[in-house]
Order: C-alpha cells, then sequence, then structure tokens
C-alpha cells in the first residue's frame, strides 16, 4: 500500500482508538476534577468491563446483537455500582486524602486483576461484534485520464468500528449535556469548585463523590464494551488504557473535560501514525516520558487549561 | 537513657540474624537471604517515605539500576563482581540524583505520579534494548562469574551472610542518618516544609540529598540481589517493584527503622505461606495494601510506637 | 543604624494590589509594630521581608545589603526569624527537638543543647521538653513558635500576631518577654492587641490596602486622624 492510503487507514484505526480513549479518560478526568483524587484502579474498572460483557454475550444465545446490547447496558452499571461500594467502604473512610487513595487504589488494582484472574482465568476470550460488515474505502488518484477513485486492497474498515466512533461521540455529548444541563452536573460541578462551600450550602457532597466515582467507572467500563469485539478481554489488559488515560488526562489539563477529549483524540490519532514509524515500546516510552515531563514542566497540560 | 535501648535492641536485631544461621533449618536460609537483601530496598525506600514524607512509586528503576548496573558490566563488561557492584551502586546514585533534580519541581501526586512514568519508561527502555538486557526472560549470572574475592556468593552459607551484611550496612546508615541533623531534618521537612525552610534551612537540597542516598541503597539493594541469586530481569524494573517496597514499608511501619525489615519479613512469609492456597499472590499484597491504609496506616512498628514505646526511632 | 529597609515593595496577586510601592526603614534595636485592618497587606509585606512570598516589584535591603533575590533560607541565615501566624509547631515531634531545630541553624553542634534550654527556660517551658509539641495548650504553643524564634539568636524577629488566641494573662507575660527580647535583636510585630502595641512599640508602622498610611511613636499613631478613619473608629 502507498503511504496515503496507508496513513488514512492509520488515521480510521486511530479514530477507534481515541474514542474509546475519550471515554476512558473522561472516567478519569471527572473522578480527578470532582474529587481530587487519582483512581490507579481506573484501567481495571475498564478490564472489568470487557470480561463482564464476555460473561453476558456468552449466558446469552440467539444472535450476537442480543448479548452485545445487554452488555452495553449491564456491564457499564455492574461496574459503576461495584466502584460506588468501594467509594464508599474504602475512598470515604481515607477522608479522600490524595496520597492515602493512591495506595488504596494500587491495592485494589491488584484485588481486581488478580480476582478475575482467579474466576476468569488466563486466557484472551473475544466476543462478537453485534453486526460487522466490511466497507472497503476508495482513494483518489492522479492518473492519465485526470483524478479517477480506486480501492487499494487492504484499504477498509467496519461498519462495527464506525458506529464505534459515533456511540462514542454521543456518550461524550451526554456526559456533556449531563454536567452542563442537569441538576446533578450542577451539583457535581459546585463541589468540584468548592467542596466545603457545597457542603455548607447543603449538598450531600459524600453522596455525590460516591456518585462521580461510579459514573467514572461505568464510563471505562463501557468504553471496553464497545472495544471488546476488537480486541480480546483478558485480565491484564487494563495497564495500557490507564496509562494512555493518564497522558490523556495530564496532557489535557487535569479535570478540564474539554481538554481531555481534545487530547483523546490527538493520542488516539497520533498513536496510530506514530506506530507506523516508531516501534510500539519506543511510542510508549516517548509518552511515558511526555507525561513525567509535562507534570514537572507544564503541571496545567500542554493546552493551558487551567484546573479550577 | 533511651540512646543505649535503641542500640541494645539494633544491634540485638543484627546479632539475632547472624546467629538465626546457626539454628534456623536450612530450607529458610535462602528465604532469609532474600528477606534481607529486600529489606536493605525496604531500608532505602523508607528513607525517601518514610523519613522524608515523599511518596515515590518510581523505586524500581533505582533497584534495577543497581541489578542492571551490576549485571551488564559481567556480562558483557567481563567484569568482576566487587567492581560491578560498584558500578551498579553508582548507576543508582546517578539515576536518583537526576530523577530527583526532575521530580523534586512537583510535590504531592503530581510527584507520585512523575516518578511512576519515569521508572515505567526506564522499564520499558530496559525492555527495548533486549538484545543486550534480555528483556523480560532476562539473563542468568553464571556461578563462575560470582566468586567475590574467591568467596563463592551462590553458596548458601556464603550468600546468606552477603546478604546479612549488606542488610546490616543499610539498616545502621539508616539508623545513624536519622539520629543525626541530616535525618532529624528530614523528620521535620515530613511534618511541615514551609516551616523548615523558615528556619533557615535548603529544603530542597535536603530533599536532593535523601533521593539520592535512598536511591543508592536501592541500587544496592538490587545489584546484591542479581549477585546473590545470580539473576537480572526486566520484571524487577516493573511498576509491581515499585508498589512492593511501599507494601513493605507501610506494612512494618513507615518512619521506622525497625519497619522495613518487620514488614518485609510479615509480607514475605504471608505469601510464602499463602501460596499452598492461591497462586494469585498479589491479591494478598492487594489486600494488605488497602486494609493497612484503611486500618492501620502506621503500620506494626508505627503502632507499637503509638501505644507503648515513644522512644523508637 | 538602618537594620531593614523597603524601598517601592509591591506584589500583585491576579491584578489585586496587596502591597503597593512601600518604603519601609527599622533601625536597630527597636521595636516596631506593624497594624492595619484585616486584609491590609501585613502578611503579604513581612512575607516578601522574609522571602516566603517573591515580590511584584522593588528591594528589600538587610543589613545594608541587597537581599531582593535571595531564597528564604539565606535570608534566614542572615539573621532573621520568623514565627507563624498559624501556629505550625512540629506536632508530632518534642517541644526540644523543635527548639533544636531551630539552634541547630546557628549554633556548633556541641552548643545545641545549651541553646535549647536556655530559649525554653526564657519562655518558661523548661518542663515541658519532653512532651510532644501538638499535646501543648494553644498557648504554649505560641510561646513555643517564640522559643524557636529566640533560638536562632536573630538580629530581626519578625511576629506574625504572636498574640492571638492567647488569655490576658498570658498576653501580659508576653509584653514582659517582648521587652526582655528587644534588648538583643530589632522587633517586627504585627499586632491586632491595641494594648501590646501601645505598651511595647517604640514605633508604629500602618499599613491599609497595601500602602504605608502613618508611621510614628504610639502616642501619635492613637492621635492620628486618619488612622483613626481607616482603622481604631472601626475597633
Amino acid at each position: 500500500m502507498e503511504l496515503g492510503p496507508y496513513i488514512l487507514l492509520a488515521s480510521l484505526e486511530g479514530a477507534v482508538t481515541a474514542a474509546v480513549l475519550a471515554l476512558t479518560a473522561v472516567g478519569l478526568s471527572l473522578v480527578f476534577g470532582v474529587m481530587r483524587v487519582v483512581n490507579i484502579a481506573h484501567g481495571e474498572f475498564f478490564m472489568l468491563g470487557a470480561v463482564i460483557a464476555w460473561y453476558v454475550a456468552n449466558a446469552l444465545s440467539g444472535h450476537p446483537a442480543i448479548g452485545f446490547f445487554a452488555a452495553l447496558l449491564i456491564a457499564p452499571l455492574l461496574v459503576g455500582a461495584l466502584a460506588v461500594a468501594a467509594d464508599m467502604t474504602i475512598l470515604k473512610r481515607l477522608d479522600y486524602d490524595p496520597e492515602r487513595t493512591i495506595v488504596a487504589t494500587i491495592g485494589l488494582l491488584y484485588i481486581l486483576q488478580q480476582l478475575t484472574l482467579m474466576t476468569y482465568g488466563p486466557e484472551a476470550r473475544p466476543v462478537e461484534a453485534p453486526f460487522n460488515t466490511r466497507i472497503a474505502l476508495p482513494w483518489v488518484e492522479w492518473g492519465e485520464s485526470g483524478l479517477s477513485f480506486y480501492y487499494p486492497w487492504g484499504l477498509s474498515t467496519t461498519s462495527y468500528k464506525l458506529a464505534v466512533i459515533a456511540a462514542a461521540a454521543f456518550v461524550l455529548l451526554g456526559v456533556w449535556a449531563m454536567m452542563a444541563r442537569t441538576k446533578l452536573g450542577l451539583v457535581m460541578r459546585a463541589t468540584q469548585a468548592d467542596r466545603d462551600m457545597a457542603l455548607a450550602f447543603g449538598i450531600p457532597v459524600e453522596r455525590v463523590y460516591a456518585m462521580v466515582f461510579g459514573i467514572g467507572a461505568g464510563l471505562a467500563a463501557l468504553a471496553a464494551v464497545l472495544i471488546v469485539p476488537i480486541q480480546q478481554a483478558h485480565y491484564l489488559m487494563g495497564a495500557d488504557p490507564l496509562l494512555l488515560s493518564f497522558i490523556v488526562v495530564i496532557i489535557g489539563g487535569l479535570g478540564s473535560l474539554p481538554g481531555t477529549v481534545v487530547a483523546a483524540i490527538l493520542i488516539g490519532l497520533s498513536d496510530g501514525i506514530i506506530s507506523v514509524f516508531f516501534s510500539p515500546t519506543l511510542a510508549k516510552i516517548l509518552a511515558t516520558l511526555l507525561v513525567g515531563l509535562v507534570l514537572v514542566f507544564r503541571p496545567q497540560g500542554l493546552f493551558g487549561a487551567r484546573a479550577a | 537513657m533511651s540512646g543505649a535501648r535503641v542500640l541494645t535492641l539494633h544491634l540485638g536485631l543484627l546479632v539475632l540474624l547472624f546467629a538465626l544461621h546457626f539454628v534456623l533449618p536450612a530450607y529458610h536460609h535462602g528465604n532469609l537471604a532474600r528477606i534481607m537483601v529486600l529489606a536493605a530496598y525496604a531500608v532505602g525506600y523508607n528513607i525517601l517515605f518514610g523519613y522524608t514524607g515523599l511518596l515515590s512509586l518510581g523505586h524500581a528503576l533505582f533497584f534495577a539500576a543497581g541489578m542492571y548496573g551490576l549485571g551488564l558490566m559481567i556480562q558483557h563488561g567481563g567484569a568482576t563482581p566487587a567492581p560491578a557492584f560498584m558500578v551498579g551502586v553508582l548507576a543508582g546514585a546517578v539515576v536518583a540524583g537526576l530523577l530527583a533534580l526532575l521530580a523534586l519541581r512537583t510535590t504531592g501526586v503530581a510527584f507520585m505520579i512523575v516518578t511512576l512514568m519515569f521508572a515505567q519508561a526506564g522499564y520499558l527502555t530496559i525492555l527495548y534494548f533486549g538484545e543486550w538486557t534480555r528483556g523480560d526472560e532476562g539473563f542468568v549470572i553464571q556461578q563462575a562469574q560470582r566468586l567475590l574475592w574467591g568467596i563463592d556468593l551462590s553458596q548458601p552459607t556464603a550468600r546468606y551472610f552477603a546478604a546479612w551484611a549488606l542488610f546490616s550496612t543499610a539498616f545502621l546508615v539508616s539508623l545513624w542518618l536519622v539520629r543525626r541533623p541530616f535525618g532529624r531534618t528530614l523528620i521535620a521537612i515530613r511534618e511541615n516544609e514551609e516551616r523548615v525552610r523558615m528556619l533557615g534551612y535548603d529544603t530542597h537540597a535536603h530533599k536532593l540529598g535523601a533521593m539520592v542516598i535512598s536511591g543508592t541503597i536501592a541500587a544496592a539493594a538490587g545489584a546484591a540481589y542479581g549477585l546473590l541469586f545470580g539473576y537480572a530481569g526486566a520484571s524487577f524494573a516493573s511498576v509491581q517493584y515499585s508498589i512492593f517496597p511501599l507494601l513493605w514499608v507501610l506494612l512494618g511501619g513507615a518512619g521506622t527503622v525497625l519497619g522495613p525489615f518487620v514488614g518485609t519479613l510479615f509480607m514475605f512469609y504471608l505469601i510464602d505461606l499463602s501460596s499452598g492456597i492461591t497462586s494469585a499472590y498479589m491479591l494478598i499484597a492487594g489486600v494488605t495494601l488497602v486494609l493497612l491504609t484503611l486500618f492501620a496506616p502506621q503500620g506494626l512498628v508505627g503502632e507499637l510506637r503509638a501505644r507503648a514505646f515513644r522512644w523508637l526511632p | 543604624m538602618t537594620l531593614l529597609s523597603t524601598r517601592g515593595l509591591s506584589k500583585s496577586f491576579d491584578g489585586l494590589q496587596a502591597v503597593s510601592a512601600v518604603d519601609f526603614d527599622l533601625p536597630q534595636g527597636e521595636i516596631r509594630a506593624l497594624i492595619g485592618p484585616n486584609g491590609a497587606g501585613k502578611t503579604t509585606f513581612v512575607g516578601m521581608v522574609c522571602g516566603r512570598i517573591p515580590p511584584s516589584a522593588g528591594q528589600v535591603m538587610f543589613d545594608g545589603q541587597d537581599i531582593t533575590s535571595l531564597p528564604a533560607h539565606k535570608r534566614i541565615l542572615l539573621g532573621m526569624a520568623y514565627t507563624f501566624q498559624i501556629t505550625s509547631v512540629f506536632a508530632r515531634l518534642d517541644v526540644s527537638e523543635n527548639v533544636a531545630l531551630a539552634a541547630r541553624r546557628r549554633h556548633p553542634p556541641k552548643k545545641v543543647a545549651v541553646a535549647v534550654d536556655e530559649a525554653l527556660a526564657r519562655v518558661g517551658l523548661s518542663d515541658r521538653s519532653d512532651e510532644e509539641a501538638g499535646n501543648l495548650s494553644y498557648g504554649h504553643q505560641r510561646l513555643l513558635e517564640i522559643a524557636m524564634g529566640l533560638a536562632q539568636k536573630p538580629r530581626l524577629l519578625i511576629l506574625d500576631e504572636p498574640t492571638q488566641g492567647l488569655s490576658e494573662g498570658e498576653i501580659a507575660g508576653f509584653k514582659d518577654l517582648i521587652r526582655d527580647l528587644a534588648k538583643e535583636a530589632t522587633i517586627l510585630l504585627i499586632e491586632h492587641n491595641m494594648s501590646v502595641v501601645m505598651e511595647t512599640a517604640d514605633r508604629v508602622s500602618v499599613l491599609d490596602f497595601g500602602v504605608l498610611l502613618a508611621e510614628g511613636t504610639p502616642a501619635e499613631i492613637h492621635a492620628n486622624a486618619a488612622v483613626q478613619a481607616a482603622y481604631l473608629g472601626t475597633g
């Protein structure tokens, strides 16, 4: 394949990565923004979403779409409920102390990961996509007879991948609408701006926190259900989304939702294209160094959106 | 006088560990040697986390710098153990100093994430240069290459006393340090850095010093681990090996001289005992971390100190 | 001789002018009170003097030397000491260790213990030296702050609202202590309690909206109409 079509393909794959990453990272960003804590177990909530999707899809017979759409509903709810429980039993008791919360969520990471290993096992298992039509994509060429279309071999995507991008965009709009237009969003923003003031105004801050932690985890689980027909469910699959979400949240400006989405698109797209030129390990080395250096020299993120 | 009491207790532990070799059945020799080396790692970690109040999530970088500094010198440089060990320790000190210069520009959560990220970059770098490091698989350091001044360090007895010597050194350095003005200042920085600055101390220089000492001890432990157990692998640079010293120190008691050893000992045998029930030993580690943060943030020795023995350093 | 002076010292936070162009001179050996309504910029001003807060403009001179670009810890080593407005002793360390931390910066190792005992004796905390500082009563913690300042053997002692939260009896003892301290150190005292100001200060400077409004003896300041309007009148 020539470079042009190749980059189009890489961008399309990158757009899928970006879509899923945006959902996962917005979950992490929401938790950091409102609660001011870093959830190291966020990647495991993602992983649980995928694993639960496999269980649900496996339990339901009939057309694969039934299992998938059931998983789309059940997995985020279950994972969200688990996160709420973790918030109420662990984080609340630590009084959301930033450092102790990190240590506790590291513990939670290993608990969730190892319990999954003990029950679900070490295998990687696929979930069938609800629909999966191949769509060949055209490319333009400047030939003898002027501009002409043709279909390069290998330049294609699937209806499912396009649906993932659309679904992620739809959910992100939903999150935005929730934050900007609903009472819950208002309460969340008030808590983010000034916890003590929110308490003084009678906002049940503890319930808001539990809710936010649940929503954040639910978003990660939702992202995982969307990706699991493309990438199989595995008990160690949480590490990469965690790292990438970190990169996105830190580069986008800690706690800033628009910054997070922009950074997710940027990182997702460049991830596809960078891997054309670099080995995946080298790309990861550069990414981790970038996060470290941004935190050291530009803690407000590359886009300068200062967190409240 | 509490000074004499402190010295008796801590030297007593070292004498006890020395004597245990002649009492315990052979099965425990290997275990204890490993525990002492890992406890030395925890002692190093404790200087930064327990006494200075800086929670690093990247100490595996220093441990691995020591291990690979030694391992690569032996494997590819044809060095003998003594200079290779020095190279490992020096590598750890340099890496710790460089990371400190960057990471100490941040505080709190940002410091944790920055150390985590740089350590992860180090781990990935080891994988990237797989041709030299053999990546995840790692490489064995042959018995013939582990002769230190004619002593075969692969022999259980020699290994036990080498581990004991390493641990004793780290342990005494830490005890000495926290009773010196420098160490007292670190403790004060942990309690209230701004106040220390306004007493005329250069707190940044103190934190830098603490991080270099901490990283150097971690590197010495890493180098010794490679030398005594004859293996260097990328897993020792992974996040897990940054979490372990945090776990041990939290369990034993952060900011106590005895804590790192107590925590390492307990955790080691906890995992050893549970291996009969489950192979998912990291589950035990995770549960312990959560329970400690919830119910005993001071750790075992810390709780003892708070309840009965205020004189413990 | 002038020990401390500032020229055009200013600080703005996000466009808000907290301190504007303050020219201030403090001769050696004086007890100077710095008064002004809440939010007048007193703490910001002394923060810039001792290096906690970088100024937006202006200079700080100490003992004839321009120290504007020196970091806080170096200024302290030149002979300044600063006690915090909000009590900030090391709560989990012993009382004696608190003072020793201050003394080690000033005294050779062998003299530290003596300096600690002296400082504690002067504020009357000798019998508490082995207690955890956090267990002391509020008034005793304030005294411990002052003992830490004393142990530094400062040439300039900056006390930020030292009598806040003290009882009447403790305040009376504090006045004696201040007069006693003045024998060896120049004192800059931020104070709300007018009786402390009137009875201890040689001179008084009044800061209002970040501007130096007036300066004079306690009696002059008491009689000054502008000060009355800005400050005393509003209680």
